[in-house]
C-alpha cells in the first residue's frame, strides 16, 4: 500500500514542518516579529547534536537533551542580545535585525565547520511495522507522535499556567500587561525559551530523519515552517500544527503524482490561495484597524 | 538610550570605519598587485572558497596548488618559478565574471577554475575577449567549451557521464530503472536527462522521473512513488550529501535494488565521514575518474603526496584540480619552448595551442584534446565492495 | 546688559549679516534646478567614461562599478515600495529575474531579426545595438511591471507581514517556472536549471550609469508629483489618506507596479552584465539582500539607497582579503546599525543640491546655526510605521 506508506512520509515531514512553525508563531505571537532566525537555531541544534555524538561520544539520549537545551539558550541569548534593545524600536528594524542575526548564524556556522555537511550518527533503530505490504517506519511515527506531545503540553502551558497567562496577555497588550505587574522582558525571553525548545526538539527529530546537517540547512525548514505558520493563521498554536500538516502534505502528494518539481510552487500558490481568501490565515484572528 | 544616534554622529563613526576599511583592502590590494615579472610565470586559480559550494572550491583548489608546488620544487617551468593568485567567488556567477576582471588586472597568463558551472560559463563567455586559457577542473556541463578555443576541461561532460551509466544499465541487464535527481541543479538534470535518452535508446524502460527543488532533504515521497514502480536500479545523478540521504531513506523504505550515479557520488564513503552506510551502498554502482583504491602507481604517488601536504585523503575533486593544474603546466611548457613574455598575447596563444596538443598523464587518467576543449580520457566504473570502492569496469573513450 | 544677552540668544543670525530682508529666501527657478543635476551627471559620465577609456580606472573596478549602478537601480526601486509606500515586499529579486531573462530573451532572439552581430551588440556600436538594448530594457521592465500587476492585486490586499509572505511566495513561484518551464513547453526557452547563457555583454560603464540617472530622474519627479504625494500620504495614514479623497488601492498597485518596472529594468541590465541568468540566484535571499540596502540607507531616502547599494557592493570587494570573514562581519554591522540607528544611515533624509545652492545664495549655512540651537534639525522623522 504506497497510499499509506505516502500518508505516514506527509504526517512525518508535516509534523518536522509544525514544530518549527509553533516556534515562529509563538515569538510572533508576543513580540509580532518574524523571526528568519528560528530555522538557523535548528541548525545549531543539529551542530549540537552532531558535537556531542560524534566528536565526544555520548549516548543519544544525552544529545538530544543538550541539543534542546543549547536551542533554549541560543533563543534567549539572540532575545536579549540583538532583539531586547529594539523592543520600541520600527517593527522592520526588527526584523532586519532578525536577518543579520540568521546571517550571522549561517556563515559563522560556515566559518567553524565548513560547508560540507555532517553526519550525525544515528539515534537508534526504531524498525518498521508492517501493516499489510507496506512498511510504515518507526522513526516518522515517532516523529508524529512526539510532535503531539509537544503541542499539548504547549497548549497546557499557554491556556493553564500563570506563565501562560502572563504571555497571553503580553501578546494581547504589552503596555497593559505592564500595567498589570507582569514583567514584560522576562515573559519574552521565557517565551523565546520555549519556541527555541521546540526548535531544539525539531531538530533532534530532523537529525533522526535526515542523518546530515549542513550550516544552510535553517534556509528551506524556515522557509516552509513560516509559510506553515503563515498559512494556519500566525500567532495561534493549533494554526501552526494545522499548517505544518497541510505544507508537509500538499509536498507529499505533489511528489507522489510525479509533479516533484512544481513542489514548491504548490505550497506557495496554496499559501497565497489561502491568504487571498482568509487574509490572516486559516486560524488567524481577523485584524481590525483603529482610526 | 540607545536609540539616540544622529545621523551626523553616524556618518561620522561609519565613515571613519568605512575609510579604514577602504585603507585596509587597497593596502591588501596594492601588495598583491606586482605583475608577472621575468622570473615567474602567474597562474590564477579561483573557485568557491567560501559559500554553499565551498567544499568543491577549496578541493579543486588544494589539487591545484599541490601540483603547482611540486612544479616549483622541481625548478620550475623553463627555469621559471609559478605564482599562483588564488580568489574566491563565492559560488556565485557575479562574483566569478568579478574574479575573473581582477585576475586579468592582476596580470595573470592562465587560470585554473572555475570550478561549478554556471560561474564557469559566465567566466567563458568572458574569457573569449581575452583568449585567456583556461582549465576548468569539475564543470560538467556541455555548454562551458563552446564559447572559444580558450576554454579546457580536465573532467568529463554530464551528457557523457549519463550515456556510460545508461549503456551500464543495459550492460547489467536491468529491465526497468527510475532517476532521482535535484531538479535545481544543472549537473544533476544534465546527467539524469542523458541517462534517460540512452536507456530508451537501449530499450530500458524508465518507469519513474522524480526531480526535487535544492536543498530539499525528505525524499520519502519521491522514494515511495519510484519503488512502487519497483525499478531494477535507482539513477541518482546528485552530489554524495544528497545521494546519502537518498540512499539511506531508500534502504529504510525497503528498497533492496542497486543505485547507480555519476561522478558527484565521489566522497560518498572513504573520507573523514561517511554519507550513507556501507551496508546501504553495497553493490551500487557510480563513474567517476578517480578512487583511492587504484593500485596505479601515479594515483597512489599523489594519495601520498596528498596527505603529506594536507594531512587528509584526497578526493576526486582534488584529482581533479591536480590534473588541471597538470594542464596548465603542459600549455605553459609548450609556450615557453617558444619563448616570448607571460602574459602576452601570443604567449597565451601558445599555451592555448600547447594544451589542445597535449597527452597529460594525469591521475585521473590520460588526458589529451582533439579539437575540442572536452578531453578524451577513460571513466572508470566504480563499485562498493564489502565496505570499499573497488574498479568494476574501466571505459576507454 | 543683561537683557541683551539674553535676547542676543535667540537673535536670528541671518538677519544681521543678508543684505536682503530677513524672511526673503532667494530660491532657483525650475530650470535652473534641472540644468544644474543634467551637467553634474553628464560630467559624472563624462569623467567616468574618460576613465575607464583612459586606462585609470581597469576593466576589474569599472565592471564592479557597473554592478554598484545595477544595485542602485535595484534599491531605489524597493525603495519606492517600502520607503514610500511603507510596504515591505520580499519578492523583489523575482521581478529582477523576470527582467532579466525577458530582457536577454528579447534581445537574443531579436539580433537575427535585425540583424546585429555580437560583437556589435556588446560594443555598442551601431544604432541599432543601442535601439536593441533600449528596447530590451524597456521590454524587461514592461515583463515585470505586469508580474508586479499580477502579484499586487492580490497582495496589496494584505497589509504588513502577510504581504511580505505573499510577495516572497510569488516571487519563489517565478523561479521555480523560470527553472521547470521547459520541460513543459517541450523546448529549451529560459534554459531550466542550466541557466541561460551566451547573453551579449550589452552593459557599459556609460549605458548603465546613464539608466541609474534616468531611472532615479523618473523615481524623483514621480515623487515630486500629485501621484507621489499621494503615495506618501497612504504611507503616513492610508485610513487618514482615504478620507481626504485618495485612491489608495490604485495608488498602491501604481507604486508597487512602478517598483517592479524599474526592478526589471535593473534585471535587464544583471543579465548584460553577467551574461547568465541563473533562477537559483534570484530566491530569497537576493531579495533580502536588496531589502537591506534600502532599510541600511534609510526607507524614504533616495541618497540613502544609492550610497548603501553603493557600500554594501564595493565594500565585499575591498574586503576580498579576508573573505572568509566578511559575511560574518556584514552580519554582525547589520544587527549593529539596526540597534543603534534602527531608522538606518540617512532617515529618510535626502540630499537636494539645489537646496544646497540655494542656501549658498542665502549665505544660509549649517554653521551659521544660532547659539544654542540642537545639533540636529528636528523635523528629521523615520520613516516607519
Amino acid at each position: 500500500m504506497t497510499f499509506l506508506t505516502q500518508v505516514l512520509n506527509g504526517l512525518s515531514l508535516g509534523s518536522i514542518y509544525a514544530l518549527v512553525a509553533l516556534g515562529y508563531t509563538m515569538v510572533y505571537g508576543i513580540i509580532l516579529l518574524l523571526n528568519f532566525a528560528h530555522g538557523d537555531i535548528i541548525m545549531v541544534g543539529g551542530y549540537i547534536a552532531w558535537i556531542a555524538m560524534a566528536n565526544l561520544g555520548l549516548p543519544p539520549a544525552i544529545a538530544a537533551i543538550l541539543a534542546v537545551i543549547g536551542c533554549m539558550a541560543l533563543g534567549v541569548l539572540i532575545d536579549k542580545i540583538a532583539y531586547a534593545p529594539l523592543r520600541d524600536a520600527p517593527r522592520l528594524s526588527i526584523l532586519i535585525t532578525a536577518i543579520g542575526v540568521s546571517y550571522f548564524l549561517e556563515n559563522g556556522g560556515q566559518l567553524a565547520f565548513g560547508a560540507a555537511a555532517k553526519v550525525v550518527p544515528s539515534f537508534g533503530d526504531f524498525g518498521s511495522i508492517q501493516l499489510g505490504d507496506a512498511s510504515l517506519s518507526g522513526r516518522a511515527i515517532l516523529t508524529v507522535l512526539v510532535t503531539a506531545a509537544a503541542t499539548a503540553v504547549l497548549t497546557f502551558l499557554v491556556q493553564k499556567t500563570k506563565l501562560g497567562k502572563a504571555m497571553r496577555a503580553v501578546s494581547e497588550d504589552m503596555g497593559a500587561a505592564r500595567l498589570m505587574g507582569i514583567n514584560v522582558n522576562n515573559t519574552i525571553s521565557f517565551t523565546f525559551a520555549v519556541g527555541s525548545a521546540l526548535a531544539g526538539i525539531g531538530s533532534v527529530l530532523y537529525c533522526m530523519a535526515y542523518t546530515q546537517v549542513t550550516p544552510t540547512m535553517g534556509i528551506m525548514l524556515g522557509t516552509k515552517a513560516f509559510v506553515a505558520a503563515v498559512l494556519g493563521g500566525i500567532g495561534s498554536i493549533p494554526g501552526a500544527v494545522i499548517g505544518g500538516l497541510i505544507v508537509g502534505f500538499a509536498e507529499v502528494f505533489v511528489s507522489a503524482i510525479g509533479l516533484s518539481v512544481w513542489q514548491d510552487a504548490v505550497v506557495f500558490l496554496l499559501l497565497i490561495i489561502v491568504l487571498v481568501v482568509k487574509p490572516t490565515g486559516l486560524l488567524g484572528r481577523p485584524m481590525t484597524e483603529k482610526v | 538610550m540607545l536609540n539616540n544616534v544622529s545621523r551626523r554622529q553616524f556618518l561620522e563613526v561609519s565613515g571613519l570605519v568605512a575609510a579604514g576599511l577602504g585603507l585596509a583592502g587597497c593596502g591588501s590590494s596594492s601588495s598583491s598587485d606586482s605583475g608577472s615579472s621575468d622570473g615567474s610565470i602567474k597562474v590564477g586559480v579561483m573557485g568557491p572558497l567560501s559559500g554553499s559550494v565551498a567544499q568543491y572550491g577549496v578541493a579543486c583548489r588544494d589539487g591545484a596548488l599541490l601540483y603547482f608546488k611540486q612544479v616549483n620544487a622541481d625548478g620550475g617551468i623553463n627555469g621559471k618559478q609559478i605564482e599562483t593568485d588564488v580568489q574566491d567567488e563565492k559560488g556565485d556567477a557575479t562574483e566569478a565574471v568579478t574574479v575573473y576582471n581582477k585576475l586579468v588586472e592582476d596580470g595573470v597568463t592562465a587560470i585554473v577554475g572555475d570550478v561549478t558551472s554556471k560561474p564557469t560559463i559566465a567566466v567563458a563567455q568572458k574569457s573569449v575577449e581575452d583568449n585567456m586559457p583556461c582549465v576548468t577542473s569539475s564543470a560538467t556541463t556541455a555548454d562551458v567549451i563552446s564559447y572559444g578555443d580558450n576554454y579546457f576541461r580536465a573532467c568529463v561532460t554530464d551528457p557523457f557521464q549519463g550515456k556510460v551509466m545508461g549503456d551500464f544499465a543495459a550492460k547489467q541487464g536491468y529491465k526497468t530503472v527510475a532517476t532521482i535527481f535535484d531538479s535545481g541543479d544543472d549537473y544533476a538534470s544534465g546527467v539524469a536527462d542523458a541517462f534517460k535518452e540512452e536507456c530508451a535508446a537501449k530499450g530500458i524502460t524508465v518507469a519513474s522521473e522524480q526531480g526535487y527543488a535544492s536543498g530539499a532533504t525528505d525524499f520519502n515521497a519521491q522514494l515511495t512513488a519510484i519503488i512502487a514502480t519497483n525499478p531494477d536500479a535507482i539513477l541518482s545523478s546528485n552530489y554524495y550529501q544528497d545521494d546519502g540521504m537518498i540512499v539511506t531513506q531508500a534502504r529504510q523504505l525497503g528498497y533492496k535494488g542497486v543505485f547507480l550515479g555519476a561522478d558527484g557520488w565521489a566522497g560518498i564513503v572513504g573520507g573523514d565521514q561517511d554519507y550513507a552506510s556501507t551496508a546501504d551502498l553495497e553493490g551500487c554502482f557510480y563513474c567517476s575518474s578517480f578512487v583511492a583504491t587504484n593500485p596505479d602507481e601515479s594515483v597512489q604517488k599523489f594519495i601520498e603526496d596528498f596527505k603529506a601536504e594536507y594531512n587528509e585523503a584526497p578526493t576526486n575533486f582534488n584529482a581533479l584540480g591536480y590534473d588541471a593544474a597538470a594542464i596548465v603546466c603542459a600549455g605553459l611548457e609548450a609556450a615557453e619552448e617558444k619563448g616570448g613574455t607571460p602574459g602576452s598575447d601570443d604567449y597565451k596563444q601558445a599555451v592555448i595551442d600547447g594544451i589542445a596538443a597535449a597527452k597529460v598523464e594525469g591521475v585521473t587518467g590520460t588526458i589529451s584534446y582533439s579539437g575540442t576543449g572536452d578531453p578524451e580520457k577513460s571513466t572508470l566504473v566504480i563499485t562498493f565492495k564489502d565496505g570499499t570502492e573497488e574498479i568494476f569496469d574501466t571505459i576507454e573513450p | 546688559m543683561k537683557d541683551y544677552y539674553n535676547k542676543g540668544e535667540e537673535r536670528p543670525t541671518l538677519s544681521a549679516s543678508v543684505a536682503k530682508p530677513a524672511g526673503v529666501y532667494r530660491s532657483l527657478p525650475m530650470p535652473a534646478r534641472y540644468a544644474i543635476n543634467a551637467v553634474l551627471v553628464l560630467l559624472f559620465l563624462v569623467i567616468g567614461e574618460g576613465l575607464i577609456s583612459g586606462g585609470v580606472v581597469n576593466r576589474y573596478q569599472s565592471g564592479v562599478l557597473e554592478q554598484v549602478g545595477i544595485y542602485i537601480i535595484m534599491a531605489v526601486s524597493l525603495n519606492i515600495a517600502t520607503g514610500y509606500l511603507g510596504q515591505l515586499p520580499l519578492g523583489h529579486a523575482g521581478f529582477m529575474s523576470v527582467g532579466g531573462y525577458s530582457c536577454a530573451l528579447f534581445i537574443i532572439h531579436m539580433m537575427p531579426v535585425l540583424g546585429v552581430e555580437t560583437k556589435a551588440m556588446a560594443a555598442m556600436s551601431s544604432p541599432a545595438a543601442i535601439g536593441l538594448f533600449v528596447m530590451g530594457v524597456v521590454f524587461g521592465g514592461i515583463c515585470a511591471a505586469v508580474c508586479g500587476l499580477i502579484i499586487g492585486i492580490p497582495a496589496l490586499r494584505l497589509k504588513g507581514d502577510y504581504l511580505a509572505i505573499i510577495t516572497l511566495g510569488f516571487a519563489e513561484i517565478i523561479r521555480v517556472v523560470i527553472n521547470n518551464i521547459d520541460g513543459v513547453l517541450g523546448f529549451d526557452f529560459t534554459g531550466g536549471a542550466k541557466g541561460l547563457s551566451g547573453i551579449p555583454g550589452y552593459t557599459n560603464f556609460l549605458n548603465v550609469f546613464l539608466t541609474v540617472a534616468v531611472v532615479i530622474f523618473l523615481i524623483h519627479t514621480m515623487m515630486k508629483s500629485r501621484h507621489g504625494r499621494a503615495i506618501l500620504a497612504i504611507r503616513d495614514n492610508e485610513i487618514a489618506a482615504e478620507a481626504s479623497g485618495v485612491k489608495t488601492t490604485y495608488y498602491k498597485t501604481l507604486a508597487f507596479v512602478v517598483s517592479a518596472f524599474f526592478a526589471g529594468v535593473g534585471g535587464a541590465l544583471y543579465a548584460g552584465c553577467i551574461g547568465v541568468m541563473d533562477p537559483s540566484k534570484f530566491g530569497f535571499m537576493k531579495s533580502v539582500e536588496i531589502l537591506v540596502m534600502v532599510v541600511l540607507g534609510g526607507m524614504g531616502s533616495m541618497l540613502g539607497s544609492v550610497v548603501s547599494a553603493s557600500v554594501l557592493t564595493i565594500l565585499p570587494e575591498a574586503l576580498r582579503a579576508f573573505s572568509e570573514y566578511r559575511m560574518v562581519v556584514y552580519a554582525v554591522v547589520l544587527i549593529l546599525v539596526m540597534i543603534f540607528r534602527p531608522q538606518g544611515l540617512f532617515g529618510s533624509y535626502d540630499f537636494s543640491l539645489s537646496r544646497v545652492v540655494e542656501r549658498c545664495l542665502n549665505k544660509d549655512f549649517p554653521w551659521k546655526k544660532k547659539p544654542g540651537a540642537p545639533a540636529e534639525p528636528a523635523k528629521e522623522v523615520s520613516a516607519d510605521e
